[in-house]
């Protein structure tokens, strides 16, 4: 199996506090690997030192046999990221949003791959209405069209079915799903949604206080701790580390 | 460096503004004002100052220049600051976009939006005031640069500080200009300083700008040394602001304040 991205040793640290402690894992070609940990346990700053956004304090992240410190531009056309906490701007219309990004990464036939995209994630509807009026469901749908508009390798996706309603969200989980497989792309996924961590990745790390505490198959993690499901295996974990500390 | 990754930028902020009249309106509004006040100031000063007399046009001149430097400036200033209250500050910076294209289409971009916002402001002084910012002939294209390249420096400072602080450097980045004007001798001769203002004002292109737009319109003589040293000051503040720009961002990635700049 192709190992798409290679994190070895990461560490971040701010003034004297350690936010990520010399983490290490990889993400296969194909797979989505889920990154779980409560709020504040460094699953940001990791995504973040993997983007390029935040220089790691040690260790290194290599992502198609090249370190993103080295080739940050390089990499960066084949990778994207949606998160709720970054929007698009908001007085620009959908198709406005999309036609900067495509110039910005670069894509050859931005129309075709608008109007592609338009049709998979069900943009039609409001293509031409500003993004800031769009309901949070459909702000989600033109995020995860941002995200895809370069076709990447790599796609980092931090809560993409926060606050959505059941059929968007289930809307969504589909699609990535389904993309992932047609794309052979590689997705980390951080979420606290443990029902959308099960049902779509192979691998999944359990990280708190910066570090990884535990890693496996979904399935594996619950019968190494005796629990009936992911849910239960996060708050044992967690409830464990907040007794060690 | 990609003309399409600079053209991408340049279309996100040509979009806002092409579909908001509001904004178009903002750019005109606030330069025009400025013109129309500075008109009638130098009017009643043409007529009762001995300095002035005759000189039809000299405050105003120097009020356009100004408002030109103000106006790139500021429009720098305001692109960055978009992407701040948009929270798309992120989305741009994981977009494979160099330094150098960034500053690039901001320069651009910011000269569009300060000739929306002045070219109409310049073309009523005829009809109102009897007065054409063209009468300084074609010294008028190289202080226009050089006011030009001091603004983008000013703006290159200001966004270094909001790429490294964040919201919080916002209203330095709405004053800075106001702290200069006084040091630029933008309306009156360097002499008007003390000893001390003075040796801080000539470390100042304005200085050489305004003194240049002075002597052609008041003794009619181009004296291309101003130019000159508007330039190479120029040179060494660019110079500066864009290396002072590439130092915030690297910190920017080791401090992360380019993750959590627009929560």
């Amino acid at each position: 199996m192709q190992k798409s991205v290679i994190v070895e040793n990461l560490s971040k640290n701010y003034f004297k506090k350690e936010a990520v402690k010399e983490i290490s894992f990889t993400i296969n070609e194909n797979e989505i690997l889920g990154l779980l940990g409560p709020n504040g346990c460094g699953k940001t700053t990791t995504i973040a030192m993997m983007l390029g956004l935040l220089k790691p304090s040690n260790g290194r992240v290599v992502i198609h046999g090249l370190d993103i410190e080295k080739n940050r531009i390089s990499l960066l056309h084949k990778m994207n990221f949606i998160s709720p906490y970054i929007e698009l701007p908001k007085k620009l219309s959908v198709k406005e949003n999309l036609i900067v990004y495509g110039k910005l990464y670069g894509v050859k036939f931005i129309s075709e791959r608008i109007k592609y995209l338009s049709e998979k994630l069900r943009l039609e509807g409001f293509i031409n209405k500003k993004t800031g009026e769009l309901s949070s469901g459909q702000k989600n749908r033109v995020s995860l069209a941002k995200a895809l508009i370069n076709e990447p390798s790599i796609l980092f996706l931090d809560e993409p079915t926060a606050s959505l309603d059941p059929e968007t969200g289930d809307f969504v989980r589909s699609f990535i799903e389904k993309i992932s497989k047609e794309k052979k792309m590689s997705i980390l996924l951080a979420s606290h949604n443990m029902d959308e961590v099960k049902r779509l990745c192979k691998n999944v790390l359990m990280m708190n206080n910066g570090v990884i505490i535990d890693k496996g198959t979904p399935d594996e993690l619950i019968k190494k701790h005796g629990k009936r499901n992911l849910e239960e295996v996060f708050l044992k974990l967690n409830r464990n580390n907040h007794e060690h500390k | 460096m990609s003309i399409n990754r600079i053209i991408g930028l340049f279309l996100r902020h040509f979009f806002l503004i092409k579909s908001s009249l509001p904004r178009i309106l903002d750019l005109i509004y606030w330069p025009t004002i400025q013109i129309i006040l500075w008109g009638f100031i130098s009017k009643f000063f043409t007529a009762y100052s001995d300095y002035y007399n005759n000189t039809v046009g000299v405050i105003l001149t120097c009020a356009i220049l100004y408002d030109f430097l103000f106006r790139s400036s500021i429009s720098f200033n305001m692109l960055f600051l978009e992407e701040i209250w948009s929270r798309n500050f992120t989305n741009l910076f994981i977009a494979p976009m160099r330094i150098s294209e960034i500053i690039t289409a901001l320069v651009v971009t910011a000269l569009i939006r300060t000739l929306i916002g002045l070219v109409p402001a310049i073309l009523i002084t005829s009809p109102l005031f009897g007065i054409s910012i063209l009468d300084l002939g074609i010294p008028l294209f190289f202080l226009f640069l050089s006011l030009y390249i001091f603004g983008i420096t000013l703006g290159l400072f200001v966004s270094s500080g909001l790429l490294r602080y964040g919201p919080a450097f916002e209203n330095i980045a709405w004053s800075s200009l106001f702290l200069l004007a006084p040091l630029g001798c933008i309306y009156y001769p360097i002499e008007i300083l003390p000893d001390f203002f003075q040796n801080v004002a000539r470390g100042l292109p304005l200085v050489y700008i305004f003194e240049e737009a002075r002597s052609i319109l008041v003794n009619q003589v181009v004296n291309y040394s101003n130019i000159k040293n508007a330039f190479m000051l120029n040179a060494i503040y660019l110079f500066v602001g864009v290396s002072l720009f590439y130092y915030s961002f690297s910190q920017a990635r080791k401090k992360g304040s380019l993750i959590n700049i627009g929560e």
